[in-house]
Order: C-alpha cells, then structure tokens, then sequence
C-alpha cells in the first residue's frame, strides 16, 4: 500500500467524524510518511506510512518481531537511546517534522509520553515515581507537585487504593498497580500522545481489565496509539488497527472493519489465527 | 577405562585440589599468625600515640599513622570526583564506539603500571613540572617545587585511580536498562537521567570502590618514596591558622610538607635502620597496624556493599 493511499482513506473517514474540523488532512495528529528503519544494516520498518488521529485509540497488531514496537517507538525517539539506528522517511506531530537532528528531544518527549512493555517505576517512593517527570521539568512547588501527583493517580485509576501509602515504595504494588502508576507518570507531565507498548503483556487478566478500561477512559484527552499482540485487546479498546508484518504495514482501517471484513487476505488469516 | 581406575583418578584429583587450597589458607595463616603474634608484643598506647625516640629505635608510630591516614583521605578526595566523573563517561556518554574502547583499553593499562613506575611519574611530573612551574609562576623559591604530601596524594590519585572508575562503572552498569528508558521517555536530559535514576542505585558500588581504593593506596610505598614521604620528621605535616579575636590557633593539614607514613617506614625500619635487630618489633608493630587498617577498611567495604544491596533490593 502506497502512502498516498493511506493518506486519503484516511482524511476520508476522518472528515466525517470531526466535521467541524477545516482541512481533513491536516486533522492527523500524527503523519507518518514512508518510514524506514535500520538497526544497523537491518531493515524493521520499510516504507510504513500512515496518519495516526487525535483523540483516539490506534492499535499496532502483528506477530512478534513484525517491527511493531519499533514503530512506536520512532515516535518518541527513544529506539535511538540504546542502539545504533538509521531513519528515513517522515514523521510529523501537529505537522513539525520530529526526525531531524534538530529536534529537541527533551520537549518531544514531554509532548509524547510512553508506557513500557514491562512496569518500570522506578525505585522511589510512589508520589515521588509520579512528580519525576514534573521535576525534571523544573516544578519545585510542593503544592503544586501535589496537585499533579494527585490529579495524574486519579486519572489512572490508582489514587483510591494508594493515597494513604504515597510515600511507601512503588516495588510494594502489584504488577497492575505499577503499570497503571507508569501511566499516571505519563500523565503528570500532561503529554498529548500516548504511547504504550504491549502495556498488558505482564499482566493477570484482571490487571489486563483494569489498564484497558483506563485506556478508554484516557481517550477523551489524548492521542493513544497502543502496540498489542492481544488481537482481543486491539478489537476491545482501538478505534484505528494497523497490522504490520515484516516491517511493512499491510492494512491500516477502522478496528471495526479490520476484524470484520479486512480488505487484504494476509489480514485475515492474521486476525483468524491462520499465523503469527 | 574401569570404574575403579576412574574412581581412584577423581580420589586423587580432589585431594590435589584440595591440598592446594589448604596451603594457600596456610600461607595467610603463617603471615598474619607471625605478624599478629610478634606485633601484638609491640604493640601499645605509647607505641600509637607518640611519636620515634632514640634515633628511632624506641619510642612510637603515631606520626606515620597520622601520616598514612591524612594522605589516603587526601587521595580520595582526589581520586573519587575523577574516577566517578570518568566512569560515568565511559558508561552513560560513551557508548560502544571507538573512543569507549580507547578509555577502557587506557584504563586497564593503568591498572597494569608497576607502582615504582608511578612514583617516578609523580616526581617527574608533580613535582619537578607542575610543582616547579608553580614556584617559577609564583616568584616562590622551592616552595611547590618539592616532594610533599600533595604530590604524594596526587600520585597514589592516579594509581587508584582504576580501582575506582572500574568499580563505578560496574556499579552504573548494573543499573536497570529500563529505568533510563523510563526517565529519557519522561524527557528527562542525559544528566538529569545520570543524576536522578542511575547515581541514586549505583552509590553502594561507588563507595565500595572508593574504600577498596583507599586500602590499596595505604599499603603502596613505592608511589610516595620520592614524591613527599620522609624518613623522619621531628613534627606532624601541621600548618597552624591563627584566628583573628579569638587568639587561637587551629592546626590544619599543610599538604606542602613532607610526612611520615606506615608502609615507607617499615622499609626504613627494616632496611635503613643502624640496628635492624633493635627495631624488629617496631617492625612488626607497624606491619600489624598497617594490616589492620587495610583489613578493617576491606571489611567495611563488604558490610557496606551488603547493607545498602540489600536495602536496594527492598526499595
């Protein structure tokens, strides 16, 4: 699939949706435009193109080693901290081009927040877990650091079982109560996009039900585009699905059709178990 | 081959392995039970607290205890901001690129230096360059330009100086790849990553080094023997600072004088002495001072390390 299609099934289902919204095109939060990703002289992404919209949930499928944290992980830029990558292609956030060299990476990072595959808070206090992003961003106010810790653990759905223990160690909670306090560390420094990469993987079902109801409920306020190789997952939360395989993006739709009447045949055999 | 000859074979391979593991505990044994024996006779407040008497043939240790004790600090205190400061590059900045391996490879080279080859460096550059250069500077006559403690700090600085950098950047390795993730996903900067996430788990390492750094510079000799240790001196390498009003004067460490130290002046002791037959239990004395510092001080590291590895494992 060439990127000018995607482009234009996208602003297509787009218009309609936000119809106050000027130029359809330009009402992608994300755009991505023939994205291809080295890890040295190997290719994980090939030609990946795609227009991610604001306000919703996108979910990234396809079996492992398809390339798709890696693409979630060009949004943020943090695939480059610990490996030797090369990049090409485009990727912009409310139209600025994030790739280049000049990008500040400590401002693209706040605007485009990231939950990892495995909960990794660090080893502080919880309140102090949720106010380092606040911190590093120079809040010093103890009001105000409060004010974010608390509004953050609310909206994670967190803030009822742990206010009275904030101060305990946030290794004390379960898996579940880690993740979701990785979500409201997210939070507190107020992002637009969401990024989270398989943030159930190592979870118990119940812990698994809790993050995605929180998910949901996020949507109203940010971008969230979620990587899952749970196609019950991507089919429960997501209003967009893209499915990748070996690096290339083969269909991107509403989740809706994608798991109902997909329009490339490997999609299918994917969604009905036929591989991966 | 029978079972019997493979039995028989394996009995006396155990009993190889074993035999040579007891005599490497015999040989501690035999140096620290000759050394504990003949200088605890020595041993006694007078011998800690006074200073030689009689051309040295009586009297006690206290200005090399002194001595060992001020310069071992002075080191740490130069060595640690380096050693760290360096680690941190080679394992935060670095990378895996040429120039990481280059300061690897540069560090465990130094690591390999004799200690004699150091104590010549230090002369030749603490204190005939930089130590001259600063007399010439300063219009001093051969005030800087001499051997003296703060060369001789200086000098061990260096050779412990990969104790602490390899100490340090094991202790940042092991820090969790995915708390630095975490924190450069919140937009933190590469400082503010060092600083807030990895230096916070990595401390116990850092300190562990840091003492071990300390025990093996207060056991070398070869570092200070010309760059500010002496034979003997009458007085504590004291400077004394008059406080104005007050009519006091408080002693501080003049680290422009020479000083008296434990391993040089067992050497003196039993190699440059008139009578070395007199002076053997100071010998031993001394030895069983010096061995008790650097043991308690390898001691400390070990608790340490295990207090705070255990409290970083509840955290």
């Amino acid at each position: 699939m060439s990127g000018s299609q995607t482009a234009a099934r996208t602003a297509a289902q787009a218009g309609p949706r936000q119809a106050q919204a000027a130029a359809p095109a330009s009402e992608d939060k994300i755009s991505i435009r023939s994205l291809s990703f080295y890890y040295g002289s190997k290719r994980a992404l090939e030609d990946v193109s795609l227009g991610i919209l604001a306000n919703r949930i996108t979910s990234v499928i396809g079996p492992s080693g398809c390339g798709k944290s890696t693409f979630i992980k060009t949004i943020n830029r943090i695939g480059e901290v610990s490996a030797d990558v090369r990049i090409e292609g485009d990727v912009r956030l409310d139209g600025m081009s994030i790739l280049g060299k000049e990008v500040d990476l400590v401002d693209l990072r706040r605007r485009v927040g990231m939950v990892f595959q495995k909960p990794n808070p660090f080893p502080k206090s919880i309140y102090d877990n949720v106010v380092f992003g606040p911190r590093l961003h120079g809040v010093r106010k103890k009001s105000a650091l409060d004010e974010i810790a608390e509004r953050s653990l609310v909206q994670a759905a967190l803030w009822k079982e742990i206010k009275d223990r904030l101060h305990d160690s946030a290794l004390a909670l379960s898996g579940g109560q880690q993740q979701r306090l990785c979500i409201a560390r997210v939070l507190a420094v107020d992002p637009e996009v969401i990024l989270m990469d398989e943030p159930c993987s190592a979870l118990d079902p119940s812990g698994t039900a809790r993050i995605e109801e929180t998910i949901v409920e996020l949507k109203s306020e940010y971008t969230i585009i979620i990587v899952t190789h749970n196609m019950q997952q991507a089919a429960r939360v997501s209003d967009r699905t893209a499915f990748l395989l070996e690096g290339k993006l083969v269909e991107y739709d509403d989740t809706e059709r994608i798991f109902t009447n997909p329009s490339v045949s490997t999609t299918e055999d994917y969604i009905t178990g036929r591989f991966g | 081959m029978s079972t019997a000859t493979r039995r028989s074979k394996d009995a006396v391979a155990t009993a190889l392995i074993a035999a040579v593991a007891a005599s490497i505990l015999g040989i501690v044994l035999v140096i620290l039970g000759d050394i504990f024996w003949k200088g605890t006779k020595a041993i006694s407040w007078e011998f800690l607290t006074q200073p030689p008497v009689q051309g040295m043939t009586a009297g006690g240790i206290f200005p090399a205890i002194f001595g060992t004790v001020s310069i071992t600090l002075l080191m740490v205190l130069m060595a640690l901001p380096l050693g760290v400061l360096a680690a941190i590059y080679m394992v935060e900045y670095a990378g895996s690129g040429s120039v990481a391996r280059l300061i690897r490879a540069a560090v465990n080279n130094l690591a390999g230096v004799p200690s004699i080859v150091f104590g010549l460096f230090g002369l030749g550059f603490f204190v005939l360059f930089v130590g001259r250069n600063l007399d010439r500077l300063t219009g001093k006559d051969l005030f800087f330009g001499q051997p003296a403690m703060l060369w001789a700090a200086a000098t061990l600085a260096v050779l412990v100086l990969p104790v602490i950098i390899v100490s340090t950047a094991e202790a940042l390795t092991g820090v969790p790849r995915s708390y630095r993730e975490a924190a450069f996903a919140l937009g933190a900067t590469r400082w503010q990553v060092v600083r807030g996430v990895v230096l916070p788990q990595a401390w116990s390492g850092i300190l562990t080094g840091a003492i071990l750094s300390v025990s093996r510079g207060a056991g070398e000799t070869a570092p200070i023997l010309f760059t500010g240790c002496a034979y003997y001196l009458p007085r504590l390498p004291l400077a004394y600072l008059p406080v104005p009003l007050l009519g006091v004067r408080i002693p501080m460490l003049n680290p422009f004088d020479q000083f008296m130290e434990l391993s040089y002046h067992i050497f003196v002791m039993a190699t440059q002495s008139h009578d070395t037959t007199l002076t053997r239990p100071i010998q031993y004395g001394t030895t069983l001072v010096l061995v008790a510092l650097t043991f308690s001080l390898n001691l400390a590291a070990i608790v340490l390390r295990a207090r705070l590895a255990r409290r970083e494992v509840r955290e």
